[in-house]
């Protein structure tokens, strides 16, 4: 008779223990959090994480600030939620003057590009509208969304494809003294709404082909809408978005549409993309982070794609994929895949992934498991742009990733209402006449970027705060680029309705590097594609030459590897895209080689 | 949701027996459907991130309840309640970490001994597990309702199905009152908050409500006994989640429930306590032998 009075009593005090279980869970994170959250202290966050980042946007003479776009009247109630992209970088040297240069794109009506050429003293100047790419969202035609670059017909300087909501635009790049529209002869369609668009030679015939992602549908006119109808119709497995376009390039500035030959066929929203030879087998496959629904990996056999995103393990659950990032994050010759998602405390968690080659999976065969929580780069918040790179040249690969996603009012939420439509119906989800108004409320506004650094032991940790990154603009884009050819990797961020910003970076100067400039002869000449692995010490790292990926960006086409201390280059090897093997010795830490395809 | 946790009284003649079969038959078939609903939903949809979190889920739930059925009432308990908390804990709640899973199906089971007024457990076991994690660990935890698609089709027939099932059961008339009561006070919400009125019912036409109603306020051992009670009850469960809603909380059924089904009870039982001869009965509805309380 007493044991049930002492069982209940101790059942109790278990129930007190469960009950205080997450305070206890979340003191003791925190507590651990601290150190790596204070303030920016240059000598310590030197002597602690190899580097700082300055934010030296002003500075470097650079005061772009992104406009919105404003569009039909019909989407007042939530314009700042449709109207909420458009913010991008990609980082190219246009001039080919061996310093990179910085193009940005905003979205209002009528708004201006801007094209920072680099002066080689730490400062940059707007040549946009010099060289004919600033006027390029007069009303009528769209408004910017991104923009990648790439050599289309292999003369040597780098071409623009501008995504749009709008009217789809490919300038042929003068010798770097101006830029020459050339879209109608293209054959490019008259009007996408896409947010994603990528250069990569899918058939290895050494021209440039182009892969266009379409958001909303190519039939919407955001700015003369027939019907409210034109928003997602599931929160998680809507296909009601834009088609997709994969532009063979046919020589002589002419492409041709083949997506649906070739097996790309698909409707659901996508937000970014990339490409990269994931299966080892010597083509570039295609992966496709989807808004509204799962991730999409085309693979590619040489002669069309196959989608095997279910069969490869990241295609079955759906979140809502912001970005693209391929990275040798354990320095074993594999990329994993990173993808942006939504993390808001207390009403989603979709955590982002991280897709890691499964342990004894390889080829066409490649299956993914995601260790993003395991690795600690899950949470988020509302993820935009990421991209790997080795920021303390420590040699192995860190993760930068920027969020935040209409802030405004601080103190008032939309978050209520965004989850009262996100889980009704397609018949009222899809319709932007039932979704509440949002009335100046922020939506996962005003948050913290994230600086995660990869200790090479299987963790990253978060360090943004404590190197110099404290901005929480809208993030949109990001971008690296070795700026002022110091031998580290420099960091640009777009925002939507915010500053472009510069974070200049600051490097121990005990960790040394090295860069590789390609040029394609056989391949394509800018060398999309081709792939660097460097071996030195006990390591090895591949990377490669992109064509566009994390969420509205492009990187430098220069390839940065950090080495660490005392490295001794055994060799590098480089892949091109033709096929070819190239294998480079007698190497130098602290230099910059070009290295051209052989013939 | 819950379904009685102990053996229910032995019946003296063959009718009885009879209708204890029948009555057993009922007490698997919630379990059934929300498996169907699980399998269903997740081979077509892929509604569960992690089938190792929902079957973590299930085993701690199952696990405690056995334990803790087997020190408190020093018998094996009927597990289909465990095994209904367990696998709605996976399916409601959305956590990248594992940890959640085990806590809430263990918050939910312990919660059953533990806050007990009477011989009755007042709240339903997995409406308290999930709220209490979503008051105490709101940065790790979340439901919504997006898991299975907004397909039409698929919402008719969870729909139809459960109808069914609940009809079987003789508890259509709550779902009936709640959805009807939620309709009505939508257009109320709709006036107040200048929203569009689809935008209001929008919620009701997700997943997470139809596991809210089919499975959490028809629990048996946490509602009321009467059908008239039984329905105010749905009403005032309505009516709360109308206010939680007009505050912005994005758990307001939850969180109605939460509040609403133990003060009903409460309620009941103070009723009850002034009726004596009633108590007897209502201890044999609620699945207690006076025994089992000692």
């Amino acid at each position: 008779m007493k044991k049930v009075p002492i069982a209940r009593i101790l059942a109790s005090l278990f129930f007190i223990g469960l009950l205080a279980t997450p305070a206890i869970l979340r003191w003791r994170s925190s507590s651990q959090a601290a150190s790596a959250k204070s303030t920016l202290d240059r000598r310590s966050a030197l002597a602690r994480h190899g580097f700082y980042l300055e934010d030296v946007t002003h500075a470097a003479g650079i005061d772009f600030v992104h406009q919105a776009p404003t569009l039909d009247t019909k989407l007042a109630p939530i314009m700042p939620e449709v109207a909420s992209m458009g913010a991008s970088v990609s980082i190219v040297d246009f001039d080919r003057d061996g310093w990179p240069d910085i193009y940005v794109t905003n979205s209002a009506e009528g708004s201006k590009n801007r094209l920072y050429r680099n002066m080689h003293d730490g400062t940059f100047k707007d040549v946009a509208g010099e060289v004919g790419i600033a006027d390029v969202n007069q009303p009528g035609t769209g408004v910017s969304m991104g923009a990648v670059w790439g050599d289309y017909d292999n003369d040597g300087y780098e071409d623009l494809f501008l995504i749009k909501w709008g009217r789809p635009e490919l300038f042929h790049n003068d010798h770097g003294k101006g830029f020459t529209r050339v879209s109608e002869q293209a054959g490019l369609p008259n009007w996408i709404n896409a947010n994603t668009a990528v250069w990569f030679d899918y058939d290895g015939d050494g021209l440039l082909d182009l892969f266009v992602g379409g958001y909303y549908p190519e039939d919407v006119d955001l700015w003369h809408l027939k019907s409210t109808r034109m928003m997602p119709d599931s929160f998680e497995y809507a296909k009601n978005g834009g088609r997709k376009y994969l532009f063979h390039n046919l020589g002589g500035g002419k492409f041709e549409e083949v997506s649906a030959k070739l097996g790309i066929d698909s409707r659901r929203w996508a937000l970014a993309s990339s490409a990269a030879d994931l299966h080892g087998t010597g083509h570039p496959d295609l992966f496709v982070a989807n808004d509204y629904g799962v991730s999409e990996l085309f693979r590619n056999d040489g002669k069309r794609f196959h989608e095997v995103g279910e069969q490869a393990g990241v295609g079955f659950a759906p979140k809502s994929g912001m970005s693209v990032s391929f990275g040798d994050i354990f320095n074993q010759g594999k990329y994993a895949v990173y993808v942006s998602n939504i993390s808001e405390d207390g009403a989603l968690i979709q955590g982002n992934n991280l897709w890691v080659p499964k342990e004894g999976t390889e080829g066409n065969a490649t299956q993914y498991e995601n260790l993003a929580r395991d690795m600690g780069v899950e949470l988020g918040g509302w993820s935009f742009g990421s991209q790997f790179g080795d920021l303390n040249n420590d040699g192995t690969l860190d993760l930068y990733v920027t969020n935040g996603y209409v802030s405004l009012d601080r103190k008032r939420s939309y978050w209520y209402d965004f989850t009262k439509i996100a889980g009704g119906n397609s018949a009222i989800i899809g319709d932007a006449k039932d979704w509440p108004a949002m009335d100046g409320r922020s939506l996962s506004g005003y948050q913290q970027k994230h600086v995660w650094l990869n200790d090479g032991a299987g963790k990253f940790v978060d360090v943004a705060q404590s190197i110099g990154v404290t901005d929480t603009y809208d993030g949109r884009a990001i971008a690296f680029a070795d700026l002022w050819n110091t031998g580290a990797l420099d960091v640009v961020e777009a925002n939507q309705r915010g500053p472009l910003l510069v974070y200049k970076n600051t490097v121990s100067s005990e960790n040394q590097w090295i860069e590789f400039e390609l040029e394609g002869t056989k391949s394509n000449r800018s060398a999309i594609g081709a792939q660097v692995t460097v071996s030195w010490n006990n390591k090895t790292q591949i990377q490669q030459v992109s064509g566009g990926g994390g969420f509205s960006a492009q990187n430098d086409r220069r390839l940065h590897f950090g080495l660490g201390r005392s490295a001794h280059i055994r060799s590098a090897t480089v892949h091109w895209p033709s096929g070819k093997i190239q294998t480079l010795v007698d190497l130098a830490p602290g230099k910059l080689y070009k290295v051209e395809e052989p013939k | 949701m819950s379904q009685p946790t102990v053996a229910q009284p032995a019946p003296s003649s063959n009718a009885s027996q009879k209708k204890r079969w029948l009555s057993l038959d009922n007490r698997f078939i919630p379990p059934l459907f929300i498996t169907i609903i699980l399998l269903v939903g997740h081979f077509s949809f892929g509604i569960l991130e992690s089938a190792q979190r929902t079957l973590l889920a299930i085993a701690t739930s199952i696990l405690a309840e056995l334990i803790l059925g087997r020190i408190f009432f020093r018998q094996w308990p009927h597990l289909a309640s465990a095994y209904i908390t367990g696998i709605s804990v996976g399916i409601l709640v959305r956590s990248p970490a594992f940890w959640p899973y085990a806590l809430c199906s263990l918050l939910a089971i312990t919660s059953k001994y533990v806050l007990r007024v009477k011989g009755r457990h007042i709240w339903n076991p997995s409406n308290f597990g999930i709220c209490a994690m979503l008051f105490l660990a709101a940065d790790s935890v979340a439901t919504l309702s997006i898991q299975w698609g907004n397909n039409l089709w698929a919402m008719l027939v969870i729909w139809l199905l459960g109808s069914a099932i609940i009809w079987r059961l003789r508890r259509f008339h709550i779902c009936a009152v709640y959805v009807l009561s939620f309709c009505a006070l939508s257009l109320v919400r709709s006036w107040i908050t200048g929203d569009p009125w689809l935008s209001e019912v929008s919620p009701i036409t997700g997943p997470e409500y139809q596991l809210f109603i089919f499975f959490m306020i028809t629990d048996p051992k946490t509602t009321v006994k009467s059908k008239l009670g039984q329905c105010v009850v749905a009403f005032c469960i309505a009516a709360a989640e109308m206010f939680f809603r007009l505050d912005q909380s994005i758990y307001a059924p939850l969180y109605a429930l939460f509040c609403v089904g133990p003060i009903a009870l409460l309620i009941e039982m103070w009723r009850n306590s002034r009726r004596p001869a009633a108590n007897s009965t209502t201890l044999l509805n609620a699945g207690v032998t006076p025994s089992k309380l000692a």
